[in-house]
């Protein structure tokens, strides 16, 4: 089990190496990157191999961090966490695969991108709230630099509104740990401890700092309506950051939610739950509509990202334990599916034709050029829409029968997102790939139109990248309980069970 | 108590050796080294200076405790470490200047310089009236003189004479509140001060004296609504004075006022921990602290110059600043030294990199930075950690000051009290600041450098002072324990 923690010291350990490499060869910066992004996650899995499931929260390490504060460098991992390790090791290898064309910076670029890994692997590992917080500070940064140095359009505007909001919330986060920790006399910032000072305070102060809590996180996992800077994020982001950001760093709020704010206050919960639930739904549907009349390929990916965290977020909201292990499971689904939809766009296609336009991609017929990336797609697409077959279908099954449970109107709404969810996907399937090539005006302007899109073949890193997605997606599909084994034990802790007590109907 | 001047020498020796080897350089330069160019001059009056403050530093570290010449000094472990911090950070700022180009006479700007250092750690110590009025005056001298040391440059005359009209202003008033403390006291030793004060009760009298006091509380750490010389000063000032100025002088001034405030005005208090009201400083300084963090903040957004930047967000730092002397009475001094200190290093490397860039072409507005790290990756990396953990960004020794303070003023009564709010206040807008830190970033990371920016070259000595401050910001990020344990 121990192995875990080395997730965070080898990806740091890597970006320093990439940044080093970088200044060699950006080739050395990749195979850099890669090694240790890959070593990373076999240490997830190798470590998800020992694991126990039933034995609860295990701590990994724990020691003295800042005595004066109480702080504590506590690392520990349940079921939840490790299914996100897995995911956040797959995500990050698949992204270096689909980043092998950066040449500007590689070594930089990497650095940023292993940082940003460590983050999220340390979020993941923390079993000490402030220690949760730097790690997702940590994960902050990178994002801003990754984006506004090797983003695309908009990139400066979409940086910095992501990083704003991010840093807002996670503000909003540490002064309601502050305030929870100093009611608590300033003894430490353990999980239990924080609940216990929380419950010593007024229902109308847990409120308030539920509020601060929840919401905090929640933007960053993409509520509505705090979630416009997804959307720019995601498009204006290089294609490893899309991947990572909507695969792994949305769910760093997701998770925030589950681990730091529900526990925190079960009042709080118990007051905002409905709203929350409702804000999910809404997320669901007005997203899926908004990604049904976008004209730029990414953007469609960006709201369908959006809309299939509504999901999440809903799971949460109804707090059965059915609903909370789909939620994790469709965590670890759109992780793996929203990056596999913006490898294929942000790399495969738009690095190849220099547009996402959906009128100039139909024009084009992709699965005449690319035929792998349309191939991909459709795969990807199917899977996003939540087919049986594929991880999306059996988290989503379960999140709609756990809210069904809590509140049955939830359940109606949510699954008419599926079906605009099916309508999004479909339609960006048939617009970007399947599209017709227009009847040439003279014969003249055919061959140059010929010509003009002769595109590069499709990469041995892009085809690595895809098929280990693929099959991922799949493999959970066709066996969810892989990691439905590891979650349902998680959610038997006593803090989320108390949480879920507080809603229960 | 009998004074014994043998434990003044003792005590004082950290002073003593600065001033010998402020001679010694002015002596040097103007016999040996009279006839070698002006960079050999400079560069041997900083390395007898460099000796100098390290060898104040290890007296400062070993001498004496306790208090001294019956008690006009204190030498507690609050004062020593901001005596030893305050001569890190001067030795921090003589390696920046190695590589800047110092105008005029290079001996006497070091001599200058260590005369500030000599005054500033005489602040740390001062427990009496005219000790503290004696020591803020004689480094707040020197910072003018140094804040006009670039005579050729009529912003730099300006600069000083702005930083001097205000500093004499808020000298006057600081005199004329001793005075009247002293009158309604009956003394000018702290801890007399203290018990009178515990003996009659709060007095309108006093509290004039006491607001009078705060006003050069305010004008020393460039807290609104005295913050106005901050902005002209930090630009047309030399940037390694105003290295100096931000850093050290602030440090120095947050734990003489600490001290005043604390140890002498104890009973003048007011509430800490409710919003109900009732007389005292405390109210005055929450004022000040909300006023410095919303001005600072937002003040900040609106500039273009890089240095008027950084002072507006030396002003909001202050408003946190404030919280930790507010905070003082409960938590004791370590989450404020540990904020003005790691702050102290922050500035003191962020005005570094300006002067290292000065030699390079122009260096006042945030565009002038564009390109930094094609220009020279160092100043980019090292000026990435200053400004991140100015920002607060973990795991930077920022982040740890912030949420020492911040935890400090909640611990006060929750957010029932005003220091909570504020500290929840300053919280939010630190979202905030991260936008035009960010915007720094952004023009020495990302943009391209301008047309004929040729590369900067950095002096190795600069750049061990640069390396060695983001180091020690990195380590006191991530073991805080180092720092906050001392106190």
């Amino acid at each position: 089990m121990s192995l875990l923690p080395w997730t965070i010291y080898l990806s740091l350990a890597g970006a320093v190496l990439a940044l080093a490499a970088g200044r060699r060869s950006p080739a050395a910066a990749r195979w850099a990157a890669l090694g240790t992004a890959a070593g990373a996650w076999v240490l997830a899995l190798a470590g998800a191999a020992r694991f126990v499931p039933g034995a609860g929260l295990q701590t990994l390490a724990d020691a003295a961090w800042i005595p004066g504060l109480g702080v504590r460098y506590h690392l520990a991992a349940d079921g939840i966490s490790l299914t996100l390790l897995v995911l956040t090791g797959l995500a990050a290898t698949a992204g270096v695969l689909f980043s092998w064309n950066v040449s500007e910076r590689a070594g930089e670029f990497f650095a940023l991108f292993l940082t940003l890994v460590a983050g999220v692997y340390g979020v993941f590992l923390s079993a000490d709230a402030l220690l949760f917080f730097v790690f997702y500070e940590v994960a902050i940064v990178p994002k801003y630099f990754l984006i506004a140095n090797w983003g695309s359009t908009n990139r400066e505007y979409g940086a910095m509104k992501l990083a704003l909001y991010s840093f807002a919330g996670s503000s909003m986060v540490l002064a309601g740990l502050l305030w929870v920790y100093a009611a608590g006399g300033g003894h430490g910032f353990g999980f239990a401890e924080l609940a216990q000072a929380a419950a010593s305070l007024s229902r109308h102060q847990q409120i308030v700092i539920f509020a601060f809590v929840f919401f905090g996180f929640a933007t960053l996992a993409g509520i509505f309506p705090l979630h416009t800077w997804a959307p720019t994020g995601h498009v204006a982001a290089p294609t490893a950051a899309s991947m990572l950001l909507a695969g792994v760093v949305m769910k760093l709020g997701a998770y925030g939610c589950l681990r730091v704010a529900l526990p925190l206050s079960p009042v709080g919960f118990a007051y905002w739950h409905a709203t929350i639930g409702w804000l999910a739904v809404v997320g669901i549907v007005y997203a899926g509509l908004v990604a049904l009349m976008q004209e730029d390929l990414k953007f469609v990916i960006g709201y369908s990202s959006v809309s299939h965290m509504g999901f999440v977020l809903l799971g949460i909201a109804a707090a059965t334990p059915q609903a909370v292990s789909g939620a994790v499971l469709q965590m670890f689904s759109h992780g793996v599916i929203a990056g596999l939809l913006f490898a294929v766009v942000g790399r495969m296609v738009y690095d190849r034709t220099h547009t996402r336009r959906l009128a100039d991609l139909r024009a084009m017929p992709l699965y005449r050029l690319l035929p792998f990336a349309a191939a991909v797609f459709v795969i990807a697409g199917v899977a996003s829409m939540g087919l049986p077959g594929f991880s999306g279908f059996p988290a989503e099954l379960s999140i709609l029968i756990g809210a069904w449970r809590t509140v049955p109107a939830w359940a109606a709404v949510a699954a008419l997102g599926v079906v605009v969810a099916a309508a999004f996907t479909l339609r960006a399937i048939a617009l970007g790939f399947f599209g017709r090539q227009e009847a040439p005006a003279s014969p003249g302007a055919a061959g140059a139109h010929a010509q003009a899109i002769h595109l590069e073949p499709i990469t041995l890193a892009e085809k690595a990248g895809a098929l280990l997605l693929v099959g991922a997606t799949v493999l959970v599909g066709l066996k969810p309980d892989l990691l439905l084994d590891w979650i349902n034990p998680a959610l038997q802790s006593p803090l989320l069970q108390a949480a879920m007590k507080a809603v229960a109907p | 108590m009998n004074p014994s001047y043998q434990d003044l020498f003792l005590a004082l020796l950290p002073e003593t050796l600065l001033l010998a080897g402020a001679l010694l350089a002015l002596g040097l330069d103007l016999t040996v080294f009279r006839r070698r160019s002006a960079g050999q001059r400079l560069r041997l009056a900083l390395a007898v200076a460099a000796l100098a403050v390290v060898a104040a530093g290890l007296a400062a570290c070993l001498g004496a405790r306790g208090p001294v010449f019956g008690g006009v000094l204190v030498l507690d472990r609050f004062a020593v470490a901001t005596r030893v911090a305050v001569l890190v950070l001067t030795l921090l700022a003589l390696g920046v200047a190695w590589g800047a180009s110092v105008p005029g006479q290079p001996a006497e700007y070091v001599a200058v310089v260590l005369f500030a250092a000599t005054g500033l750690i005489l602040m740390a110590a001062a427990q009496q009236l005219l000790l503290a009025f004696l020591s803020l005056e004689l480094a707040s001298l020197s910072l003018y003189v140094l804040a006009g040391f670039d005579r050729k440059r009529p912003e730099s005359a300006e600069a000083a004479l702005k930083y001097f009209l205000f500093g004499a202003m808020a000298a006057a008033f600081l005199l004329f509140g001793f005075s009247l403390v002293y009158g309604v006291t009956g003394s000018i030793e702290l801890p007399r001060i203290a018990e009178e004060i515990s003996l009659r009760g709060p007095d309108p009298l006093l509290m004039v004296a006491i607001v009078m006091v705060l006003v050069a509380f305010g004008f020393k750490v460039a807290a609104a609504p005295f913050h106005l010389w901050a902005p002209d000063v930090y630009q047309g000032a030399p940037a390694t004075s105003a290295a100096l100025i931000a850093s050290a002088s602030k440090l120095a001034g947050f734990t003489l006022f600490g001290r005043l405030l604390w140890t002498g005005f104890r009973g003048a208090a007011g509430p800490a921990g409710s919003l109900a009201g009732g007389a005292g400083w405390i109210p005055v300084l929450a004022v000040m602290a909300l006023a410095s963090l919303l001005l600072g903040n937002f003040a900040a957004l609106a500039q273009s110059n890089l240095r008027r930047l950084l002072a507006y967000s030396a002003i909001a730092h202050a408003g946190a600043l404030l919280l930790g002397v507010i905070s003082m009475g409960q938590s004791g001094p370590a989450p404020l030294f540990y904020y003005a200190s790691t702050y102290g290093l922050a500035t003191v490397g962020a005005f570094g990199v300006i002067a290292a860039a000065e030699r390079g072409g122009r260096c006042q507005d945030i565009a002038d930075l564009a390109g930094l790290h094609r220009r020279s990756p160092l100043l980019a990396a090292c000026l990435t950690v200053y400004v991140l953990s100015l920002a607060g960004i973990p795991p930077l020794a920022g982040f740890v000051g912030k949420l020492a303070v911040f935890s400090a003023a909640l611990h006060l009564g929750g957010i029932a009290c005003p220091a909570g709010l504020l500290a929840i206040l300053a919280i939010a807008l630190s979202a905030v600041a991260l936008y035009y830190y960010l915007i720094v970033l952004k023009q020495a990371l990302v943009a391209a450098p301008a047309a004929g920016a040729g590369r900067i070259a950095v002096a190795p000595v600069t750049a061990l002072a640069l390396l060695a401050a983001a180091g020690l910001i990195v380590w006191f990020g991530v073991d805080p324990q180092q720092l906050l344990g001392l106190l």
